[in-house]
């Protein structure tokens, strides 16, 4: 085609593309851009007229506490488990769609993208004859490609019209979990493709005046498993969010338009401005973690994340170049939007919780990243298990930052070790003892240990990664809705800990099993079972390796009325070792387990883990090590072998004499047995990653990237990234075995030659 | 001046060296990587997350797995305190973790009063989420925790 075409030609040009667009998928120019629109003309004009600050800080008073009210009326009437636990938000963006403010309580990762299906509304459906947005109507969403954590997630979004002018946009999202996706609970980490995934919903219309459009409901009833929860919870959110509207005019009509249009923009503007001082504020250079991700919830293998954070006058940059490629068949890929959320997340869990929630916080920051990688995934790629990557998002600044922040003279918070970083809990899905079908989540997910401090142990089980306001709900509530019984719950899990000067909050054990069910399983979505999760920081150590376990072939309700006492405690580490129930198969398995049937009685074991550990394990207080053993956390073996504290086993009297001795003594044998750094390097240093992994990433070089695709290890420009294809894990297995079979065979044969 | 970076390292503006925070040793040039002027052991990672299944019984016990995981333990070479635990997988080049411009440092610090022990933050997250649960207690559903 000939480049040199006129103005004119070319306008001609772009209407007759984008009048003819085939397929309104996922916009790269909304979906890549996390930063502030600019002004509009409205907000450019209230702005440089001025506004009184009082009233800007009276009005955001108003607001707050509307997103609160709203997001009450969800989690009180909302019927998805996630509702009930706090896994949810309501928001207000500006008219061009950047999201504002959210709810004091509400989930802080929706803050960095529910906005983003609110612009593809308004570039797309505005002028569009056939949608249009007009006053009463309301927009659903679930996919995450365009916008959003991931597809478990539904918002529900309407325009607010103030005579006759569009102001702003109000919304409400729950985590409703099941959308039909290959197994239940909305979180499928057997998904090969995206078409494994469920319902996904592109933002569409399915409110007008302010009604839900009972066809469509029904169409959406009919593709997930629990048609009740999608109907109830679609009108929950609606009425959230038209209370949220009376509550806005009601502020419109106080105040006036101004008022409202402006004190959004500046909270975006103010946030925005205060970022880039306390990047100011930090050192100019760049420190550096990895991250390593040990399954992809079918087979062990292991990703590196690499994550690099330059910090240069009021510039942050994060880069992730080298970090593993995308997967083509397995469903633990993120897209970018969805991973900045987690970062987001991570920013004001942790480093700066002190700040606004909104996007604006993210919008300063510049993030690289390799295309292909399984951050940045393309739209092709399953990501239903996207938590994986998005959980090492919400936590990959806590060591890296505080690198740079432990020398900043004022600290806005604690400085803290990572946070567990896994989904910790247990998916179901099946038949209730009601007669209905259902699939969802256990609130354990939000019992994820908190890192150590720099002035003390982590808090246990204390919140989830993605927000510190989610509860891990009542198991008494969900044993009257699923025939899920706790055998063991709450008890934390001894020894299982982040050792350091201070020592991580530790996770708690989960022992379920079914009753009363025709047809009832589980599915479990963690990694860390070979390659621990959550990073210590500053010398301390991280989090240990978690399993899940299982006793099948038994029914421990048989069991138990045969024998009331044949368990004497429901501790994992007991049951495993000694094996109280006769017959039963026992097993230890990595913490990725695709849907699984539970017959009845069957036991399923796992654990929330610990956050990472802070500073030299050394340096910690004998006298907390004596708290720890009065606790019950840990066992005097570990007191002495990680702590080397000497004390009176009975009395837990330490001897502080003998302590400091054996500490300096242990001291000087680490000076005898450690090497120079360099003389350690020749020794340690290989030319690449050990050839029985399956290694996903960089390796000394982060612009090659390994991984292993079709069973064979394979090296990729970075710039040239594919996806890897993995085996079928039964395939596999079978090859295993037939191999041994013929091996075997060939042994019978030379047995039977020689005889 | 000096500033301090991590628990156990600083950096002496005035020498432009990493220095511990324990016992004053001087470990190496600011403008390079720390962990050249530190000892280095290679840890097995089931002596620190002991196994607690019968090893006899089951191959997975809550223990990392040696083969996929190491644990580099950085020792400062005159005190012997643990300055850095690092995880990687046998053979992973050790990291370049805290690369500082000394010149900007320098420039930031020059009106900056020194630092000798380090503030601690409030602790907000934690405050949050206790506030929360507070919240969450006074909601009326039959019983109070």
């Amino acid at each position: 085609m000939n480049d040199q075409i006129s103005k004119e030609d070319k306008a001609l040009l772009d209407k007759f593309l984008a009048d003819n667009q085939l397929f309104l998928g996922p916009d790269p120019e909304i979906m890549r851009n996390h930063s502030l629109t600019p002004r509009s003309r409205a907000e450019d004009e209230i702005l440089k007229k001025g506004l009184d600050n009082h009233q800007v800080h009276h009005v955001r008073g108003l607001i707050n506490a509307a997103l609160s009210e709203a997001f009450t009326m969800v989690n009180q009437m909302g019927a998805a488990p996630g509702a009930k636990w706090g896994d949810l938000v309501t928001g207000i963006y500006t008219a061009q769609g950047d999201l504002a403010m959210i709810a004091p309580h509400g989930i802080i990762a929706f803050a960095a993208c529910c906005f983003y299906p609110i612009r593809f509304i308004v570039k797309y459906w505005s002028n569009d004859p056939t949608v249009g947005v007009k006053d009463g109507d309301g927009f659903i969403h679930n996919d995450a490609r365009y916008g959003g954590i991931h597809n478990t997630d539904q918002s529900m979004m309407m325009p607010l019209f103030y005579k006759g002018e569009l102001v702003c946009w109000l919304s409400s999202t729950i985590h409703e979990g099941e959308n039909g996706a290959t197994e239940p609970g909305g979180m499928p980490a057997a998904a090969e493709s995206k078409y494994d995934e469920g319902i996904k919903m592109s933002p569409f219309k399915v409110v007008e005046n302010f009604q839900l459009k009972r066809d469509l409901v029904t169409f959406l009833q009919n593709s997930v498993r629990d048609p009740k929860l999608q109907l109830e919870d679609m009108k929950v959110k609606l009425h959230a969010v038209m209370r949220l509207r009376e509550r806005i005019i009601a502020i419109l009509d106080q105040y006036g338009r101004d008022a409202l249009i402006g004190t959004l923009r500046l909270h975006l503007e103010d946030t925005e401005t205060e970022m880039r001082r306390r990047i100011r504020e930090m050192p100019d250079g760049t420190t550096r973690v990895l991250q390593f991700m040990d399954s992809s919830l079918r087979e062990n293998c292991l990703q590196k994340i690499s994550c690099a954070i330059t910090v240069k006058g009021d510039r942050l940059i994060m880069d992730f170049r080298g970090t593993a490629p995308q997967f083509l068949n397995r469903s633990v890929n993120t897209n970018i939007a969805s991973f900045k959320a987690a970062l987001c997340t991570g920013l004001l869990q942790n480093i700066w919780p002190d700040l606004p929630h909104t996007m604006a916080v993210l919008s300063p920051i510049e993030i690289i990243t390799d295309r292909n990688s399984i951050v940045d995934a393309e739209g092709e790629m399953p990501q239903a298990m996207s938590l994986m990557p998005l959980f090492k998002g919400c936590v990959v600044w806590t060591i890296p930052m505080n690198k740079f922040n432990y020398s900043v003279p004022h600290k806005y918070s604690a400085v803290i070790a990572s946070q567990y970083d896994q989904a910790a809990t247990f998916i179901y899905g099946g038949l209730t003892q009601h007669g209905d079908v259902t699939g969802n989540f256990c609130g354990d997910i939000n019992g994820n240990g908190q890192g150590a401090r720099s002035h003390a142990d982590g808090e246990h089980s204390v919140s989830p990664v993605f927000g510190f306001m989610c509860d891990s709900g009542e198991h008494e509530i969900n044993e009257e809705d699923t025939p899920i019984i706790r055998l063991g719950a709450q008890r934390l899990a001894k020894d299982r800990i982040a050792w350091g000067k201070y020592r991580g909050g530790m996770g708690y054990e989960q022992i379920a099993t079914a009753r009363g069910s025709a047809l009832w399983g589980f599915m479990t979505g963690c990694e860390g079972s070979k390659f621990p999760s959550a990073q210590g920081l500053f010398g301390g150590y991280s989090c240990p390796s978690y399993q899940l376990m299982k006793i099948k072939g038994i029914n421990i309700f048989e069991e138990l009325k045969k024998d009331p006492k044949v368990v004497e405690v429901f501790d994992i580490v007991k049951l495993m070792n000694e094996r109280p129930i006769k017959g039963g198969k026992y097993s230890s398995n990595d913490m990725g387990m695709t849907f699984e049937v539970c017959n009845e009685g069957e036991i399923y074991m796992i654990c929330q883990g610990s956050g990472g550990g802070y500073g030299d394990v050394l340096e910690r207080d004998p006298a907390l090590v004596m708290k720890d053993l009065r606790e019950d956390l840990m066992s005097h073996e570990n007191a002495r072998d990680i702590y080397k504290v000497v004390y009176d086993e009975k009395t837990l009297v330490v001897d502080e004499d003998a302590t400091k001795k054996l500490r300096d003594d242990y001291r000087r044998e680490r000076i005898r047995r450690g090497k120079p750094f360099e003389q350690f390097c020749k020794e340690w240093v290989t030319p690449e990653p050990p050839k029985d992994i399956p290694y996903f990433g960089s390796w000394d070089n982060n612009r090659e990237i390994y991984a292993t695709t079709m069973g064979q290890r394979v090296k990729m420009p970075a710039e040239q990234l594919q996806g890897a294809f993995m085996l079928n894990p039964k395939d596999v297995r079978i090859m295993q075995l037939e191999g041994e079979l013929e091996k075997v065979k060939a042994q019978l044969d030379d047995c039977r030659k020689k005889a | 001046m000096k500033v301090l970076i991590t628990e156990y390292l600083r950096i002496n503006l005035d020498t432009e060296q990493w220095e511990c925070r324990r016992c004053g040793h001087v470990h190496g040039s600011a403008r390079d990587n720390y962990k050249r002027g530190l000892l280095v052991y290679d840890r097995d990672p089931r002596e620190i997350h002991k196994p607690l299944l019968d090893t006899r019984l089951y191959e997975r016990t809550y223990s990392p797995d040696p083969a996929w995981c190491r644990i580099l333990e950085y020792y400062c070479a005159s005190c012997g305190t643990m300055v850095e635990a690092e995880y990687l997988p046998p053979g992973h080049p050790p990291l370049y973790d805290i690369e500082l411009d000394i010149d900007a440092l320098k420039l930031q610090w020059k009106d900056r009063k020194e630092v000798v022990e380090p503030t601690v933050g409030p602790d907000l997250a934690l405050e949050k989420v206790k506030n929360n649960r507070a919240l969450h207690a006074d909601h009326a559903h039959g019983h109070k925790h």
